[in-house]
């Protein structure tokens, strides 16, 4: 470990590291523009030069390895100026137009020229003019304010694994361009936008939105897909202008799907913002929150506890469902669910429902089976995760599904299960290599966990992880990868069919057989609604998407980002979305209409406050009590044997931009959406 | 340089090597180590430059892209940075006049403007009867016979204002001259013959 001296301070760094990190570690701050902590060291933007005992010349810090004995100075007189000269030939091409730059405000060479900018320039020539670029819907560009760091460059090709972005051309003609100008295609586009450190890549759906001092900031969670990316919430008002990554090393680094920042636009369309009743004429008509209560309660009457069944959708707060299973217990009716793809997941034993390696887990792994998932579009910043681990151990990965670019090279074992079979009993040669590394995983999708022979998936998934020891003492090597927000924490809070309950298949087909007459759907959407034609159907929710329309009564709720809730990711980590605006109109957070609602039927439920409900929650389900941690979850039995399907098992999800009520409302999801078609037919046409 | 500028609007659809480029091919990548074949990414380039008179199309850089295991767009990058590749089409005649500071000195702005007058083009375009492009690019490596203007793979050098309306009217009459100094003097020696060491006998002894 190098000893070196800054600025007088003594520091000592590991091997590897570079100056700017021992100037970092010494307190030094060290202005740059290319280097980044989690990108490869390119050292062209020379912004980060510090002085050196006997060197002739500033080096650059972040692409000199620290050496013992090295003695650095961050301040010397030398240093200012060399910076201040860097500084300069970076103004000489850049545009100065602060004041319409989207970037204003938050951008690192703003804010550096304060410390190291001239206050005039010296260059009377013209400057530079480049073209804009298209990337796509997601990022808008204005080429000439680039600096040439290529951050994004090397983001997409190490991280997003998608080389489409690249630097043509050479000396001043150099451009930053998209391979012939085709859209960015990958679901961490986006990302660019945040490493680009001036406003040359900027986000294009929040153009001239609004200034980053206007907004209140709050720190949330993220529900697009079940990885629970840590984000911000940026609001103007009561709108949700922008979602920007947080920091957490263990989730999502500082990454963020394109899913996560963009689908927010879809708060704002086909929102429901008061009840509505259907009239006699089939059609959906306004109503007061009375007289929506009193349908329902007067339809409640008719039917016995039996008859009633409830589904809880896929971007649901733990809170609501917990509500929801009350009132129903309270009803006596067995008939609920929060299992909409009908996954064969059961809620006795949490290691068989969760991502039990966790997502940090997975730089330690040294070998990898996928099965029936597609983590590319189901946990895309996980994705990112894997192919960092391929990339830096080479480890081998199978999957067995679909043919599919994972964005990194897969060993694929066709798609169809009797595969899993051979391995789990050792016939297959790579379950040897399973059995040789120390820490296996396989990664179980929603696209073999709900078909009919989901549970057979289950056991067999037990016995590959018994049968190569992939679960020790201190290592778990199964996990079931989610792609619903709510399921976990749905699984851990036991919404799922009591005694001789149905589940949502047997609701739906019950419904269709006329033989269920009350349905309950919190903000369950991705069903076949045309089963659910004959019972009485109260949808709440927050999008007047497929739910509402076969409803009966509608009840406006609060959508993600308007109410404080608890989520658990797939790893079973509990964390807390927090509320960045209002909902709309009459619309009421969740938990609060079931607790009204259970009153105009007597049936009342024994909390009055979100805290109060907490604490039942907690009591009856106990992992509910620490926020962002996770509880090792004990390994036992699983899974019921049973013969295997024939059938070609699929991917837990076929399509990443529209996925739930939100981004189905979306306009920037509907267009990244048809540019991904227009994208895949351009090559289908080849 | 958009992306629009910088490569041809007319593509061709296919692009295949022939017969000789492959075995050229097969030359170039075994030099380098197994698994590092994107080294002969602008051996490729310039063979498929070769093969497809003086440029190279889009379907060539994705072909190189493919067989040398690299992103496209990497491919791209390369090709781009030199300005020895040609994105578009050149005429037959591809016209590399020097113009860094030995040439400049010696009168490569009359080369230039004998081109421009002749044929009425500026560096990175193409004359009218499609025959003749013109690049201006820095030392071609041959400044003791400066000026010089390179004709696809071949010098010519010590040109004037005259020597060069010559030359681009023999290449329009496809009647190529002789490579060389158009002045008739070997190699680099001195105007006008040798003027030392004229007593030396090729005996091998001391002198």
């Amino acid at each position: 470990m190098p000893k070196l001296t800054v600025d007088g301070i003594e520091v000592e760094v590991e091997d590897g590291a570079t100056v700017l990190q021992a100037c970092e570690e010494a307190g030094a701050e060290i202005p740059r523009f290319c280097y980044h902590e989690r990108l490869s060291i390119a050292g062209n933007c020379r912004m980060c030069l510090v002085d050196m005992e006997r060197a002739p010349k500033p080096v650059a810090s972040c692409a000199m390895p620290a050496g013992d004995g090295m003695v650095i100075s961050t301040k010397s007189e030398r240093v200012k100026k060399a910076r201040e000269g860097v500084m300069e030939f970076l103004l000489v091409n850049h545009p100065l137009d602060c004041p319409i730059c989207d970037q204003g405000g938050e951008c690192d060479l703003q804010d550096q020229a304060m410390g190291y900018g001239h206050d005039a320039s010296r260059y009377s020539e013209n400057k530079r003019a480049v073209s804009e670029k298209h990337m796509g819907p997601l990022i808008k560009t204005v080429m000439a304010r680039c600096i040439h760091c290529t951050r994004c460059v090397r983001f997409s090709t190490e991280v997003a694994g998608v080389a489409d972005l690249g630097a043509i051309g050479r000396g001043e003609g150099v451009e930053i361009t998209t391979y012939l100008e085709k859209t960015l295609a990958s679901e961490l586009s986006a990302n660019v936008i945040d490493l680009c450190p001036v406003g040359a890549l900027t986000s294009r759906p929040y153009a001239f939105v609004a200034r980053p001092w206007e907004l209140n900031k709050v720190e949330s969670i993220d529900v697009s897909d079940a990885m629970g990316a840590n984000i911000r919430i940026d609001a103007r008002g009561n709108q949700v202008l922008r979602v920007l990554p947080r920091l957490n090393e263990d989730i999502n680094e500082e990454w963020i799907s394109d899913k996560a920042r963009y689908a927010i636009d879809g708060l704002r369309r086909q929102r429901l913002d008061k009840p509505y009743l259907r009239g006699t004429d089939g059609r959906l008509h306004p109503a007061r929150w009375d007289d929506a209560f009193a349908a329902i309660a007067g339809q409640m009457k008719k039917t016995k506890a039996d008859k009633m069944a409830a589904i809880a959708g896929d971007q649901i707060d733990a809170e609501a469902m917990f509500a929801l299973k009350s009132l129903f217990e309270k009803l006596g009716s067995p008939h609920i669910d929060c299992r909409q793809d009908g996954a064969k997941l059961t809620a006795k034993n949490r290691a068989s429902y969760i991502f039990n390696t966790t997502i940090a887990g997975i730089d330690e792994a040294d070998a990898i089976v996928i099965i029936g998932s597609n983590p590319r579009i189901e946990a895309p910043v996980m994705n990112a995760r894997i192919r960092r681990l391929y990339l830096n151990k080479q480890v081998p990965i199978a999957h067995i599904g679909p043919e599919l670019d994972l964005t990194y090279p897969v060993e694929h074992l066709g798609d169809d299960l009797a595969v899993l079979e051979t391995l789990a009993s050792g016939k297959h040669p790579l379950a040897k290599q399973l059995k040789k590394a120390k820490k296996p995983m396989i990664i179980v999708g929603m696209g073999a966990l709900r078909r009919a022979d989901g549970g057979a998936v289950m056991a067999l998934c037990h016995q590959l992880a018994d049968a190569t020891g992939m679960v020790n003492a201190d290592w778990n090597g199964f996990n079931v990868l989610h792609h619903a927000a709510a399921r976990v924490a749905g699984l851990d809070l036991g919404l799922v069919p009591g005694k001789g309950g149905k589940d949502v298949q047997g609701i739906l087909s019950a419904s269709s057989k006329g033989e269920m007459d009350f349905v309950w759907l919190l903000g369950a959407d991705e069903l076949d609604t045309d089963l659910l034609a004959k019972p009485f159907v109260v949808y709440q929710g927050h999008h007047g998407d497929k739910g509402a329309q076969c409803a009966d009564v509608v009840l406006p709720g609060a959508a993600w980002a308007e109410k404080d809730g608890l989520y658990v990711n797939f790893e079973g980590r509990v964390q807390m979305a927090r509320r960045a605006a209002f909902p709309p109109g009459d619309a009421r957070e969740d938990w609060a209409i079931l607790r009204a609602f259970s009153e105009t039927i007597n049936k009342t439920l024994s909390f009055d406050s979100l805290s109060e409900l907490r604490d039942e929650m907690v009591a009856a389900a106990p992992v509910f009590a620490t926020l962002d941690e996770i509880q090792p979850a004990k390994w036992s039995k699983f899974g019921r044997a049973a013969k295997l399907k024939s059938e070609p098992v699929e991917a837990g999800l076929d399509e990443f931009y529209m996925t739930s009520a939100i981004s189905r409302a979306s306009e920037t999801m509907a267009e990244c959406y048809q540019a991904t078609l227009a994208g895949k037919s351009a090559i289908a046409a080849e | 340089m958009s992306i629009q500028t910088l490569i041809a609007e007319d593509q061709p659809e296919h692009f295949a090597f022939d017969k000789e480029s492959e075995k050229e091919i097969k030359k170039a990548i075994s030099k380098y180590p197994e698994g590092r074949q994107a080294s002969a990414v602008k051996s490729l380039l310039y063979i498929a430059q070769k093969q497809n008179d003086n440029w190279i199309p889009v379907k060539a850089i994705e072909e190189i892209a493919k067989r040398l295991e690299m992103a496209e767009m990497r491919v791209l990058e390369v090709a781009s940075f030199y300005s020895m590749f040609n994105l578009k089409p050149v005429g037959k005649y591809y016209l590399q006049a020097c113009g860094t500071t030995p040439c400049m000195l010696r009168g490569s702005d009359d080369v230039m403007r004998c081109i421009k007058d002749k044929l009425n083009i500026s560096s990175g375009e193409t004359s009218a009867c499609g025959k003749f492009s013109l690049l201006e690019v820095e030392c071609l490596g041959a400044c003791v016979n400066a000026p010089i203007l390179q004709v696809n793979d071949d010098f010519y050098e010590d040109l004037d204002y005259q020597a060069t309306k010559e030359l681009l009217e023999a290449l329009e009459a496809d009647n190529q001259p002789a490579i060389g100094s158009v002045m008739g003097r070997q190699g680099s020696e001195a105007e006008g013959g040798a003027t030392t060491l004229k007593a030396a006998k090729r005996s091998g002894k001391k002198t």
